[in-house]
C-alpha cells in the first residue's frame, strides 16, 4: 500500500515540477507578491501632505505651524492665500489636510480664550483620514500643553498614558505580513489542487486511475501529499523572507506555526480538491477557485476586522479556514502564543480538512459526467 | 496535366519544434492534384496529412518550397485562397452551444453569402444533408456523423471550387461514413467541384479517382487506386485448415518467409504473399486449403510499407502473460443481465445481456452514441448502472476490493497517459500502481521494454510519442500486471496499418494464453478478428455471435458475400424502420 | 461585390450574434457577469468594514471610587465601547492575551486622589497593537470618550476646560467617516476586475482548444474581426455587470453618487476595455486554458486588491512599490471611482487616469491583436 502511494504523489511530483515553467510559477510569483505586497500592505501613513491657509499674522500661529512643519509625518505641499483655493487642492487630491487658521487666532488665545485651529480633511478613503485627524490632534495636544506648562494654567484632571503591547510602535506591517503567508499560502495550493482533478477527467487519465487496484483512499493521498508538501515549502520560504528580510518578530513556538500551518494546507488542499472534483471543467474548476479564493481572503480578517462584520457575516467565517491560520500567524509571530492559546484554532480546521477531502474522495467515483 | 491542376505543391518541407525536438512533418513533398474529382491523401497518423492541408489552406507557412492552389500563392495570398477554398478540418469548429440553423448562419455571415440567396442554398444542403428536421438543434446534441455532415454544409455555404476535407469520416459510424460519401460524389458530379480528402481509412481510397499515398512525411505512391490493387494481382489468397481457428493458423502464417500479411477475415484468413505463389512454407501445411481472391487497395499500402521497412511482420510472443484458471467453472468470466444507465430521460444503454468465457475475443460494435462506452465503463466500475446485474470475474468492480481491480487491463480510447512524463516513468508508475514490487516489479518493467520495443524512447514525454507507440505504451501499461481480462475502447483508432497487425497479434497472443478480452471498435474489419461480437444500438444489442454468422444476416442474391459494414448497416438501418414503425 | 466594408459589417455581425448566442447558452457567463458581482458585492459590501464598533475593553479600577465609577460610565455610555470591569489587572491582562478584549483601561488605587493635584491623574491605556490599524482606532475612541468626559466635568463644575487651541475637524466628502463609503466603490472596481479577466481568460483559449479556431480561420474573416466581436459581446455583458454593482452600490449600500452618472459610464467604460484587454492578453498568450487559468489567478485578484488603493493607501507604499502600482489597471479606476462617488467631477483626479486607462486598454489590445496571427505556427 505503501509503496503505491508512494509512486502516486512520485508521479503527482513529477507532473507539476518536471517542467521549468511549472516549477517557476509555483515557486517565483509568490516570492514576488511577498515582496510587493509586503510593502504594499499598510495602514500606516508616512506622510501627511498639508496645505496651511493661515489669515494671522501673530506669532501664536507661527508656532503651531512651526510644530506642524516640525513633526516628521507631516510635509506641506502648498501655503494658500484664499478660501476658494481650498477646494481645488483637495478635490484633486494634492492635500490631505488643510489647516485653517482664522485671523482671530492669536488674539483669541492671548486672551485665553479657545482658539479655533479648522482642520479640513479629505474624507475619501475614510482610514487615511482618521489617522491623519489623530496625527494632526497629537500635534495640537502637545503644543496645548506646551502652552498650558509656560503659563502654569490649570491642566486637565487625568491624563492619559497609552501604550500597545505585542506592537509597540504600532507597525501594521508585522500585522498584515504573517497575513500575507496565509494568503500566498491558499493561492499555492489553489494553484496545485484546483485545476489537477479536472484536467486528469478532461485527459482521461483518471479512470485510468480507477481502474487500477489503487484504493480511493490512496488515490486522495496521492493527490494531497503534493500540495501539502509545496505548500511546506513555500511557506517556510516565505517566513524566512519575513523573518529575514522584512525583519518580522518572530516569538511563538516553531512547533505551533507547523502543526497549524499543517492543518491549514489539509483544509485548502481538501478545498481544491473538492472544487477540482466537483468541476467538469477546468474552467469550472478555475471558477470554482475563485469563488472559494477571494471570500476566503475578504472575510479572513487579513485587512479588516472580523469584529466589525455583521452577526451573519460573522457566522459565514467560521467556515473559512484562513481565518483560523491568520490568528495563528499572528498570535504566534507576534504575541509568542503556543499550544494552548492556539487549540480553538487548531480543531475547526482539522475538521474543514476532514470534511472536504472526505467529500473530495466520494465525488472521486461518484462524480457523474 | 500540371497547366490545369489545381493545387500544386514543390518541394514542399515543414517541420515543427516541441520543447526542443524538432519534427519533420513534410520533407520535399512535390505532387499536383487535378480539378474536378476526388483525390484522397492517405496516410497513417504522423504521415503529414493534416500539415499539408493547412499549408493548402495557407494556414502555415512552409519551410522550404511552395504550394499554389487555384493559381494563387497559398502563403502569400493566403486570403484569397482562403476565400475560395473550402476548408474542414479535422475536428471542424462547430460551435456546439449553437443551433444547426445558428451555426449555418455564422458560417454564412462570415462567408459573406448575400441573404437573398441564403434560402436556397440552406434548403438545398439541408436536404443533402438530411439535416433538415433538426436545424433548430444545438450542435453539440447531433451524433458524431451529424456533426461532420452540418461541418460539411457549413463549408459548403458558399460553393467552393476545391474542398479540403481533413480526414472527415474518423470517429463516424459506417451508415453515416456512407452519406458523407454520397454528398461528396454528388457535389463532384454535379457542381464540379474539386475535393482533396485525407483519410486513414484504407477502404476509402477505393472511392477517390486518385490516390496520394504519404508516410512519414513523403509521398509513397500517386496514382488511381486501381493501379495500386493491380499491382498485387496474383497474390492474395483466401487461406483455411480444417480443425485450425482461424485465430491459430494467422498466427502461424504471419511472419513466415515470403507472407506479407496474414489476417483473419470472418471464415478465412486473408494471405498476401510477396510472389505471386503460395510460399513452401504454407502449402507444406496438411489440410490447407487456398484460394486466390481479388486484390485490394490496402494490399498494396501494407505491400509498399513492408518494403520500405524491410523483413516482414514482427512476431508478438507475449511470453508471460499467462493466466492463472479462473475460478468461474463454467468459464464464463464476464456476466450481464439486463444491465440499463440512464442519463437523465435518456437510457444510454437499455437491457443490454450477454456472456464472455474466457480466452474470448469479444467485441462491441456500434455507431457513436450507441451505448458501448457506457456498457464498457460500467463493466469497468467507473459508472453505476441504474439496473441489471453484472459481474466481472464473478464480482461487481464497482464495489470489489482494491485486489479485484488488479485482475483488469484497461486500455481508453485516448490512451490515457500522463503526457507529460517519460515513457519509463509511465512503466514505473503503473508498475506501481498495480502494486508490483522487487524483482518481479523489474522483470515487467524489462519485458514491457522489451516486448513492445520502448528501448528508443525511454526518456521521451509520453505526449510527444508517435500515435503508434503511445498505443504501445498504454498497452504495455495496461498488461503490466498480467491481467485475466482485459478492457480495449477503440484501441486502433488513428494508427496505422502496421500498427494495428502488430496489435492484433498481441491481442491475440493474449487470448491463446487465456486472457479474455472485451474490445470496442468502430473499424468493421477488426470486428472480423473477434471470436464473438455483439451489434449496439439505441442501447440495445441487435445481434450476437461470431462474424460469419453476423456477416450472413445480410446476405442477399445481390450481394452474396457481405461484407460486416454491410451487415452493420443492414441491422441497423432494420432495427430503424422497427423503430419507426 | 459591394465592397469590403459591406462584407466586413456582415461579418462582424454575425461574430457578435454568435458571441451572444454562447453566452446565453452557458450559464457560466451569466453567472460571472451578474451572479457572481451580487454575491461578492453583498458579502464584501457587509462584510468588509473598518469601522469598529463595540469594541470590547477591560476597565480595571484598582479602588473603586465615585470619580472611577464617574469615568467607566461614561466609557459604557459610548457606543464605541462594550466595557468589562475587571477586579485585577493579571485577569484583564490573561483577557487581552487570550483575545476576548482589544484594550485595558486601568484606574490606579491613588486615582481619586491624584486628580485633585496638579499633573492629574494619569489613565493607564493598554491596547492590543497586533492589529495596529485597530489598536489607533481604539485609542482615537478612548481619547475622544476622555475628551468628552473632561468636558462634561469641567461644565459640571460650572468651569470651562482649558483648551488653548480647539481642534475643529471637518472631514469632506464622508463626514461620518463611514468607511463603506470609501471601501464599496473601490469594490466595484476589484469586482470589475475580476469578472472582466474571469469572462475573457479563456475564451480564445477555449477556441483553440476545441479547434473552432482553425474553422473560423480559413473563411474570409480578419482575426481583427474575430477579436472585435468578442470585445464587443462582452463588453456589453460587462457593462450590464457594472451597471448592476454601481446600482447596487448607491441603492443597497447608500454610498452618496456626487459625480455625474455619465462620466462614470465613461469611465467604467474604458475600464472594462482594459480589463477585458487583460483578460484576451492572457488568454491569447496562453492557448491553454489550465496555463491561462493559473496566470488568471495569480495576476487578477490579489494584484488588484492589494495594489489598487482600494484598501490600502498608494501613498502609504515605499515609492517602488508605487512604481509598480502603475501597472495595475485598477489602480487607475479606484481612484476614479473614490473620487466620482465621494467628491464629484473632479477632472484633475479624473482626466489623468481615464487617460492611463486608455492606454492600458490601448497596450492589451495591441499585444492581443499582434499575438493572434492567421496562423497556425
Amino acid at each position: 500500500m505503501w509503496q503505491r502511494i508512494l509512486a502516486l504523489v512520485h508521479k503527482e511530483f513529477l507532473a507539476l515540477l518536471k517542467d521549468p515553467k511549472s516549477r517557476m510559477v509555483l515557486i517565483v510569483p509568490p516570492l514576488i507578491q511577498l515582496l510587493v505586497f509586503g510593502y504594499a500592505a499598510t495602514f500606516d501613513l508616512k506622510e501627511v501632505p498639508y496645505a496651511v491657509y493661515n489669515e494671522d499674522r501673530g506669532a501664536a500661529s507661527r508656532d503651531l505651524l512651526a510644530a506642524f512643519h516640525g513633526a516628521p509625518s507631516f510635509s506641506q505641499v502648498a501655503e494658500l492665500h484664499s478660501e476658494g483655493e481650498i477646494a481645488p487642492l483637495v478635490d484633486a487630491r494634492n492635500a490631505l489636510v488643510v489647516l485653517h487658521i482664522g485671523p482671530r487666532f492669536s488674539a483669541d488665545l492671548l486672551a485665553g480664550n479657545p482658539a479655533p485651529l479648522q482642520v479640513i480633511i479629505d474624507g475619501r478613503n475614510s482610514n487615511t483620514a482618521m489617522i491623519s485627524l489623530n496625527y494632526v490632534r497629537s500635534v495640537v495636544d502637545s503644543f496645548n500643553n506646551d502652552w498650558i506648562a509656560a503659563r502654569g494654567l490649570q491642566g486637565p484632571p487625568a491624563r492619559l498614558e497609552m501604550r500597545a503591547w505585542f506592537n509597540p510602535n504600532l507597525d501594521s506591517r508585522w500585522y498584515f505580513i504573517p497575513g500575507i503567508i496565509g494568503m500566498l499560502t491558499l493561492v499555492v495550493t489553489m494553484l496545485v489542487t484546483a485545476l489537477t482533478v479536472a484536467r486528469e477527467r478532461e485527459q482521461g487519465t483518471f479512470d485510468q486511475l480507477l481502474v487500477t487496484p489503487l484504493r480511493l483512499g490512496e488515490i486522495l493521498i496521492g493527490k494531497t501529499v503534493p500540495g501539502f508538501v509545496i505548500g511546506i515549502v513555500q511557506a517556510t520560504l516565505i517566513l524566512l523572507v519575513a523573518t529575514l528580510w522584512f525583519k518580522v518578530p518572530l516569538l511563538g513556538s516553531l512547533p505551533a506555526f507547523y502543526v497549524g500551518l499543517a492543518l491549514f494546507l489539509l483544509s485548502g488542499v481538501g478545498a481544491g480538491l473538492l472544487i477540482s472534483s466537483l468541476a467538469a471543467t477546468q474552467q469550472q474548476g478555475l471558477l470554482g477557485a475563485f469563488l472559494f479564493m477571494v471570500p476566503a481572503v475578504i472575510l479572513s480578517g487579513f485587512a479588516t476586522p472580523i469584529a466589525n462584520m455583521p452577526q451573519a457575516v460573522q457566522t459565514l467565517t467560521l467556515i473559512d479556514p484562513l481565518r483560523y491560520f491568520l490568528i495563528i500567524l499572528r498570535k504566534v509571530f507576534l504575541e509568542g502564543a503556543g499550544f494552548d492559546v492556539l487549540y480553538n484554532q487548531l480543531w475547526p480546521m482539522a475538521v474543514i480538512g476532514a470534511v472536504t477531502l472526505m467529500l473530495a474522495g466520494w465525488l472521486f467515483r461518484h462524480r457523474m459526467y | 496535366m500540371t497547366e490545369d491542376a489545381i493545387l500544386v505543391a514543390e518541394a514542399l518541407t515543414k517541420s515543427f519544434r516541441v520543447a526542443d525536438r524538432v519534427t519533420t512533418a513534410l520533407t520535399g513533398v512535390s505532387l499536383s492534384i487535378r480539378p474536378g474529382v476526388v483525390t484522397g491523401l492517405i496516410g497513417p497518423d504522423g504521415a503529414g496529412k493534416t500539415t499539408f492541408m493547412r499549408l493548402a489552406a495557407g494556414l502555415l507557412v512552409p519551410d522550404a518550397g511552395r504550394i499554389t492552389v487555384l493559381g494563387l500563392h497559398a502563403t502569400r495570398d493566403a486570403l484569397a485562397v482562403q476565400a475560395m477554398l473550402g476548408y474542414m478540418p479535422q475536428r471542424f469548429g462547430l460551435y456546439e452551444d449553437l443551433t444547426v440553423q445558428e451555426n449555418l448562419d455564422l458560417y454564412a455571415d462570415l462567408q459573406g453569402v448575400p441573404r437573398g440567396e441564403r434560402e436556397a442554398r440552406y434548403a438545398e444542403l439541408m436536404h443533402m444533408t438530411g439535416l433538415a428536421p433538426f436545424t433548430r438543434r444545438l450542435a453539440g446534441r447531433l451524433s458524431g456523423g451529424m456533426k461532420q455532415k452540418l461541418g460539411l454544409a457549413c463549408t459548403l455555404i458558399r460553393a467552393p471550387r476545391l474542398l479540403l476535407l481533413d480526414e472527415p469520416t474518423v470517429g463516424v459510424d459506417p451508415v453515416s461514413r456512407r452519406e458523407l460519401w454520397a454528398i461528396i460524389d454528388r457535389l463532384v458530379r454535379s457542381e464540379g467541384m474539386s475535393v482533396l480528402l485525407s483519410t486513414a481509412y484504407l477502404d476509402e481510397a477505393e472511392r477517390c479517382a486518385e490516390v496520394i499515398l504519404l508516410h512519414e512525411g513523403k509521398v509513397l505512391d500517386h496514382g488511381p487506386p486501381s493501379a495500386m490493387s493491380e499491382r498485387m494481382m496474383g497474390r492474395t489468397w483466401a487461406v483455411s485448415m480444417a480443425g485450425k481457428r482461424n485465430r491459430d493458423l494467422q498466427a502461424d502464417l504471419d511472419g513466415q518467409h515470403d507472407v506479407v500479411d496474414a489476417l483473419v477475415q470472418g471464415d478465412h484468413v486473408r494471405l498476401v504473399t510477396a510472389g505471386r505463389a503460395l510460399p513452401e512454407s504454407v502449402t507444406r501445411q496438411a489440410g490447407i486449403a487456398a484460394r486466390e481472391v481479388a486484390p485490394r487497395f490496402e494490399d498494396g499500402f501494407i505491400d509498399l510499407l513492408r518494403r520500405r521497412q524491410g523483413g516482414t511482420a514482427h512476431v508478438a510472443a507475449m511470453d508471460g502473460a499467462a493466466v492463472p484458471e479462473g475460478k468461474s467453472t463454467d468459464g464464463v468470466v464476464i456476466r450481464v443481465s439486463g444491465l440499463r444507465r440512464r442519463f437523465g430521460e435518456f437510457w444510454a444503454v437499455d437491457g443490454v445481456d450477454f456472456e464472455i468465457r474466457r480466452g474470448e475475443i469479444f467485441g462491441l460494435l456500434g455507431a457513436n452514441g450507441a451505448g458501448k462506452t457506457t456498457t464498457f465503463r460500467m463493466l469497468c466500475g467507473l459508472l453505476p448502472a441504474s439496473a441489471g446485474h453484472l459481474e466481472v470475474a464473478g464480482l461487481d468492480l464497482r464495489h470489489a476490493a482494491s485486489a479485484a481491480r488488479a485482475r483488469i487491463g484497461y486500455m481508453s480510447q485516448k490512451f490515457s497517459l500522463y503526457g507529460n512524463l517519460s515513457v519509463t516513468q509511465n512503466l514505473d508508475f503503473f508498475a506501481s500502481a498495480y502494486g508490483l514490487s522487487g524483482s518481479l516489479r523489474k522483470q515487467r518493467i524489462d519485458w514491457a521494454v522489451t516486448e513492445f520495443e520502448l528501448a528508443a524512447f525511454a526518456d521521451q514525454l509520453s505526449a510527444e510519442l508517435p500515435l503508434g507507440y503511445k498505443q504501445r505504451l498504454a498497452m504495455a501499461c495496461a498488461l503490466m500486471h498480467s491481467p485475466e481480462i482485459l478492457f480495449l475502447d477503440e484501441p486502433t483508432s488513428g494508427v496505422d496499418p502496421l500498427a494495428r497487425r502488430e496489435f492484433w497479434q498481441r491481442i491475440n497472443a493474449l487470448a491463446r494464453q487465456g486472457v479474455t478480452v472485451l474490445v470496442t471498435t468502430h473499424f468493421m474489419e477488426e470486428a472480423e478478428y473477434c471470436d464473438r461480437l455483439a451489434i449496439m444500438a439505441l442501447g440495445r444489442i441487435l445481434a450476437m455471435d461470431e462474424p460469419t454468422v453476423i456477416k450472413a444476416l445480410a446476405r442477399t442474391a445481390a450481394n452474396p458475400e457481405p461484407s460486416m459494414e454491410d451487415a452493420f448497416i443492414h441491422l441497423v438501418e432494420d432495427t430503424a424502420v422497427a423503430e419507426a414503425a | 461585390m459591394t465592397g469590403e466594408r459591406g462584407g466586413s459589417v456582415m461579418r462582424l455581425r454575425g461574430l457578435v450574434r454568435k458571441e451572444f448566442l454562447q453566452i446565453v447558452r452557458d450559464p457560466s457567463s451569466i453567472a460571472i457577469a451578474f451572479l457572481m458581482p451580487i454575491f461578492l458585492l453583498v458579502l464584501f459590501g457587509y462584510g468588509v468594514s473598518l469601522d469598529a464598533d463595540h469594541v470590547p475593553l477591560a476597565v480595571v479600577a484598582e479602588a473603586p471610587s465615585q470619580d472611577s465609577a464617574d469615568f467607566t460610565a461614561s466609557l459604557q455610555g459610548s457606543h464605541y465601547f462594550k466595557p468589562r470591569i475587571l477586579a485585577s489587572m493579571s485577569e484583564a491582562e490573561l483577557a487581552l492575551r487570550e483575545g476576548e478584549v482589544d484594550g485595558i483601561i486601568r484606574l490606579r488605587p491613588d486615582f481619586s486622589r491624584r486628580m485633585r493635584q496638579a499633573d492629574g491623574a494619569p489613565i493607564q491605556v493598554v491596547v492590543d497593537g497586533v492589529d495596529a490599524n485597530t489598536a489607533r482606532l481604539v485609542m482615537g475612541y478612548v481619547e475622544g470618550a476622555w475628551g468628552s468626559w473632561l468636558a462634561a466635568k469641567a461644565a459640571g463644575n460650572g468651569q470651562s476646560l482649558t483648551t488653548p487651541v480647539d481642534l475643529q475637524p471637518r472631514i469632506w466628502f464622508n463626514s461620518e467617516l463611514r468607511s463603506r463609503n470609501y471601501l464599496v466603490p473601490g469594490l466595484v472596481a476589484i469586482i470589475m476586475t475580476l469578472i472582466g479577466a474571469l469572462l475573457t481568460a479563456l475564451v480564445m483559449a477555449r477556441e483553440w482548444e476545441r479547434g473552432t479556431m482553425e474553422a473560423l480561420m480559413v473563411t474570409p474573416v480578419s482575426m481583427t474581426e474575430v477579436l472585435l466581436g468578442k470585445l464587443f459581446a462582452y463588453f456589453v455583458l460587462g457593462t450590464g455587470g457594472m451597471l448592476l454593482t454601481v446600482g447596487l452600490s448607491v441603492w443597497l449600500f447608500e454610498v452618496p453618487l456626487r459625480g455625474s452618472f455619465w462620466v462614470l459610464w465613461a469611465c467604467s467604460s474604458l475600464f472594462l476595455l482594459a480589463a477585458l484587454g487583460m483578460g484576451l492578453t492572457i488568454s491569447t498568450l496562453a492557448r491553454s486554458q489550465f496555463v491561462a487559468g493559473q496566470v488568471a489567478i495569480i495576476a487578477t485578484f490579489l494584484p488588484a486588491f492589494l495594489l489598487s488603493g482600494f484598501i490600502f493607501d498608494i501613498g502609504s507604499m515605499p515609492a517602488p512599490v508605487q512604481v509598480v502600482t502603475h501597472l495595475i489597471v485598477a489602480r487607475y479606476f479606484v481612484t476614479i471611482v473614490q473620487t466620482l462617488f465621494l467628491a464629484g467631477d473632479v477632472w484633475p483626479v479624473i482626466l489623468p487616469n481615464a487617460a492611463a486607462l486608455a492606454v492600458m486598454a490601448a497596450i492589451f489590445l495591441t499585444i492581443t491583436w499582434r499575438k493572434s496571427r492567421k496562423r497556425l505556427d
